[in-house]
């Protein structure tokens, strides 16, 4: 039995009906036609599906729609501001960050969260909080440059 | 500085943006109006004879459109190697490894296509599974296929010089024996596709795929659809590394099933059915027997390699062939003889896996390369120096090094990793080693005999001039293609990177073979240049007529028209041009004249300005059998040098870093360059240290997800140092060649060998997990 429950994603509320099985990814994805979260593995293994929920990053494969009703969630499709992309989203971009960018999406909102915590990262606080977003083509050199190379 | 304006630099990829916003469109964020959804039924069992397959419950489930299986499919065989066919869309007889496809549904939603999946019943007779080379090759071992006894699916034998002869002249003769494990690339994006067979009868599938132009020619001959009326068109690709450079069976079955509904059909594999398809890197097992002088000069090299193959072909034919000769340079080594056997085995294919074939080998021998050094007492260094090749040198299996960096190389991260103060002087637990290697440039050859073009490009500009839009049939697939052809493309019309647009990923656009051994900067790059100068000559003659001026006395940069002698006068041209275009915010007032004129003139005399550009490489290689593999207009090459820690009481390694160089010819966009030095290095890395797939007793993938394969995370990787070491490969565009896989070839044996120095132990297998290296340790004490 599908439940109407109420998603607010980028600061835009969604009334979406879900299965009580349905994960927030597929209803990003799928129902509210935000693609820029990936499925690379759906086990929570690799992080290409990351989201913010109350500006945490969370695996969205293994989160539940309905455990998300009522969170803030942020995906890569709402952290661009007036000023075009967001820092993280710029340094990606200028440094080489970006290969494939299948993993970037999730690479980019973690990041963005260890810099809102945390301003002034030492590269071994960025190895660690991003150890949970696989990059399969980078060897991750470049994202931690281009982490770096954000200033507050 | 460079001489050159656009190429030679670090720009930033056109795709970048994009894909950082989250609006780069990947195959699985696509739909298409009425989609179905397919999904696959696959054998759960290792090798079984095929009964019966009762699809009536599963088309009887409500929101089922489509039932297939090799009774509708047919069964035409199919594979990578015309030679070796040896695939059927679905099974009919047998079923060969735990994944092997038996039938496909579409239905109004995945969850319906699944369940239906589950209601095909398959009444079967299990046979006894070979799961090693071992067992496939034992006297009377079942027999995967019936047309290969032995389970031998290819073997190679090639020798050059006398091997015999010659390690009877050395001084010293060393025999080692190395295993590696089956890798996967672990790409984060699993393959997906959606197919679209509309009323017309044209077939449109959209792919996650590195070579739409193969996936294009087996979609016609497997469907029985005429090749014209096949198109094959690429999104943005997650990754690819060798194992989607071929058409798989969910990309038929997606085709086949919008055929049969005249609805589109997507599917996707799940990262369990990405191990479950496999087509990744082989298990080899290599002996060498490496012969050389007392003053280190190598004389022979005696090689046999076992490929355990999985149950199919794939690229196998390849990779056996390859594993012998990629061992040809870049050491001058005047005799060489191989052996190289790929046996079938009730597992999933192997295939193709960036640096095809040659990593486990090279792996091997550059580490019996520095076993040999020690006992010689020479500096691994100076040992390889001493027998380095040059530029112009040819191998002995008639592989033409027409440029080759390597010296400078070695001499880089010799320099760059301070080698002389570190090696044979690091404490206990702390080691140094070193090592190289060297890749083709492209294949020489298609995969299918012809005498087809490697790549053709189009560009044409647009009517109202001020933009150059390039078509090409290549695969952007995460290495940075797209925005190194609009770099060449730049340069050779002589206008700025931000005037080009680039459309590329779609057989509709011309032949181009994709992504794979590492051709496209070289084969797709030429033929962008020649496809840029075509258009800008014919810019130029208009111009010359227009104001009669030779042609020779102008020039087309930084998107401005050049005039060599004299001021001439255009006012005339800009008038015009500001005619045609009353009201535009960017006439040109003052100043030199723009291209964007010159484009617009060049329209009104003679029509849409188009300019065509097409390459493939010239006759290579020797006449031997086998001669095609291996052989490249072109060879890029590596040396790194890997520092490690290995803590003595578990055996855990930590690479703290790598020193990297690379020959990649003239490097078009530095950053991609040095992007895909140190994703290579990670691979590479991984293979060393973590992944090996590994199967249970009954041939099930025991660790299918990215948990329990690990790949290296951003906590495993160490800092890397790329050099990049410029030469000017006269074949290449602008002198540039490959740099995508002879990049991972010195990764492993550079980390073994300095595994070597900091515990003492030789380790001749893979993965160097804690287990294996602490058992070495243990072992190696006992025997003292
Ligand atoms: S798709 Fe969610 S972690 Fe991989
Ligand atoms: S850029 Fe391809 S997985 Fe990270």
């Amino acid at each position: 039995m599908k439940k109407l429950i109420r998603l607010t994603v980028n600061d835009r509320e969604y009334d979406v009906a879900v299965l009580p099985n349905q994960t927030l990814v597929d209803v990003i994805r799928y129902e509210l036609g935000l693609t820029g979260a990936k499925k690379g593995c759906e086990m929570g293994d690799c992080g290409s599906c990351t989201v913010l929920m109350d500006g945490k990053p969370v695996n969205s494969c293994l989160v539940l729609a309905m455990q998300a009703a009522g969170r803030k969630i942020q995906t890569i499709e709402g952290i661009e501001t007036e000023n075009g992309l967001h820092p993280v989203q710029e340094a990606f971009v200028q440094k080489g960050a970006i290969q494939c960018g299948f993993c970037s999406s999730g690479m980019i909102l973690t990041a963005k969260s260890l810099l809102d915590k945390n301003p002034n990262p030492t590269e071994q606080d960025i190895r660690k909080s991003l150890s949970g977003n696989l990059c399969r083509c980078t060897g991750y050199q470049h994202i931690i440059e281009a982490v770096k190379s954000v200033t507050p | 500085m460079s001489e050159y304006n656009v190429i030679n630099s670090r720009a930033t990829r056109l795709d970048a943006p994009a894909k950082a916003t989250g609006k780069a469109v990947y195959i699985d964020d696509m739909t298409l109006p009425g989609m179905l959804y397919g999904a696959l039924l696959q054998s759960p069992l290792a090798h079984a004879r095929i009964l019966r397959i009762d699809t009536s419950k599963a088309c009887k489930l409500p929101g089922v459109k489509s039932v297939v299986t090799a009774k509708d499919a047919g069964l035409i065989k199919y594979g990578v190697s015309p030679a070796r066919y040896d695939e059927t869309l679905f099974c009919h007889d047998k079923v060969r490894y735990v994944g092997d496809e038996i039938a496909a549904v579409a239905a109004v939603d995945l969850a319906t296509a699944l369940e239906a999946v589950s209601l095909i019943q398959v009444d079967c007779e299990e046979l006894p599974a070979v799961l090693d080379i071992d067992a496939a090759m034992a006297d009377g071992a079942p027999v995967l296929h019936n047309d290969y006894p032995g389970n031998v699916c290819a073997e190679v034998h090639a020798e050059f010089g006398d091997v015999e002869a010659a390690l009877k002249t050395c001084d010293l003769v060393r025999t080692t024996t190395f295993k590696n494990k089956r890798q996967d690339a672990a790409f984060i994006e699993p393959q997906g596709c959606l197919a679209n067979y509309d009323l017309s009868g044209n077939l449109t599938l959209y792919s996650s795929t590195q070579v739409p132009h193969y996936v294009q020619r087996t979609l016609s001959m497997v469907l029985q659809l005429p090749i014209g009326r096949v198109r094959v068109v690429k999104p943005y690709v997650g990754g690819g590394f060798g194992i989607k450079a071929a058409a798989n069976h969910m990309e038929l079955a997606a085709c086949l099933l919008s055929m049969k509904t005249g609805k589109p059909v997507k599917m996707n594999f799940t990262r369990e059915q990405v191990f479950t398809y496999g087509r990744a890197r082989h298990q080899f097992i290599h002996t060498m027997t490496t012969g050389v002088k007392k003053d280190g000069t190598i004389v022979a090299l005696k090689h046999q390699c076992h490929l355990d193959g999985g149950a199919y072909s794939s690229f196998g034919i390849a990779t056996v062939y390859y594993s012998g000769s990629l061992l040809g340079g870049p050491y001058k080594l005047p005799n060489m003889k191989y052996d190289g056997y790929r046996i079938y085995t009730n597992k999933p294919a192997c295939g193709a896996q960036r640096g095809h074939g040659g990593v486990a080998a090279r792996a091997c021998w550059e580490q019996q390369l520095d076993m040999i050094a020690e006992e010689l007492k020479m500096d691994p260094a100076e040992f390889r120096l001493k027998n380095i090749m040059v530029a112009g040198d040819v191998t002995c299996n008639d592989l033409n090094m027409s440029s080759l960096g390597m010296k400078e190389c070695i001499e880089a991260i010799r320099d760059g990793s301070d080698w002389k103060s570190k090696k044979g002087k690091l404490p206990k637990g702390k080691g140094i080693g070193m090592a190289c290697g060297f890749f083709v440039s492209g294949a020489g050859y298609p995969i299918y005999r012809s005498d087809t073009y490697h790549g053709t490009v189009m560009v044409k500009l647009t009517e109202d001039g001020g933009k150059a839009l390039v078509y090409t049939a290549s695969a952007e697939i995460g290495q940075g293609s797209d925005t190194t052809f609009a770099m060449i493309v730049a340069e050779a019309m002589g206008i700025r990177l931000e005037d080009v647009r680039l459309e590329s990923g779609d057989t509709d656009f011309g032949v181009d073979l994709g992504a794979y051994s590492s051709r496209q900067t070289l084969m797709t790059g030429h033929a962008a240049k020649e496809a840029a100068e075509d258009v800008k000559k014919q810019v130029l003659d208009v111009l010359s007529k227009e104001l009669n001026v030779p042609v020779s006395d102008m020039d087309i940069r930084n998107s401005f028209v050049v005039f060599k002698k004299d001021n001439v006068d255009f006012s005339g041209l800009r008038t015009r041009y500001i005619k045609e275009h009353r009201g535009w915010t960017d006439n040109p007032q003052s100043g030199p004249l723009t291209f964007t004129e010159a484009a617009r003139i060049a329209y009104l005399a003679k029509g849409s300005i188009v300019g065509t550009g097409k390459y493939k490489p010239p006759q290579l290689g020797g006449k031997y059998k086998g001669a095609a593999v291996g052989t490249s207009p072109a060879y890029g090459c590596s040396a790194q040098v890997a520092e490690v820690t290995v803590d003595m009481e578990t055996g855990q390694i930590t690479v703290d870093n790598i020193t990297d160089a690379h020959d990649c010819g003239r490097a078009i966009n530095v950053t991609s360059v040095e992007a895909q030095m140190v994703g290579s290095v990670s691979m590479g890395l991984g293979e060393a240290l973590f992944e090996e797939v590994k199967f249970d007793n009954k041939g099930h993938v025991i660790n299918a997800d990215l948990s329990e394969y690990k790949i290296p995370t951003m906590l495993d990787m160490p800092s890397v140092k790329p050099i990049i070491v410029e030469s000017d490969e006269p074949n290449g565009p602008f002198g540039a060649k490959e740099v995508g896989e002879g990049a991972i070839m010195p990764t492993i044996p550079a980390i073994l060998n300095a595994v070597y120095d900091a515990i003492g132990v030789r380790i001749h297998e893979l993965p160097l997990t804690p287990e294996r290296v602490w058992q070495a340790i243990c072992d190696c004490q006992k025997e003292k």
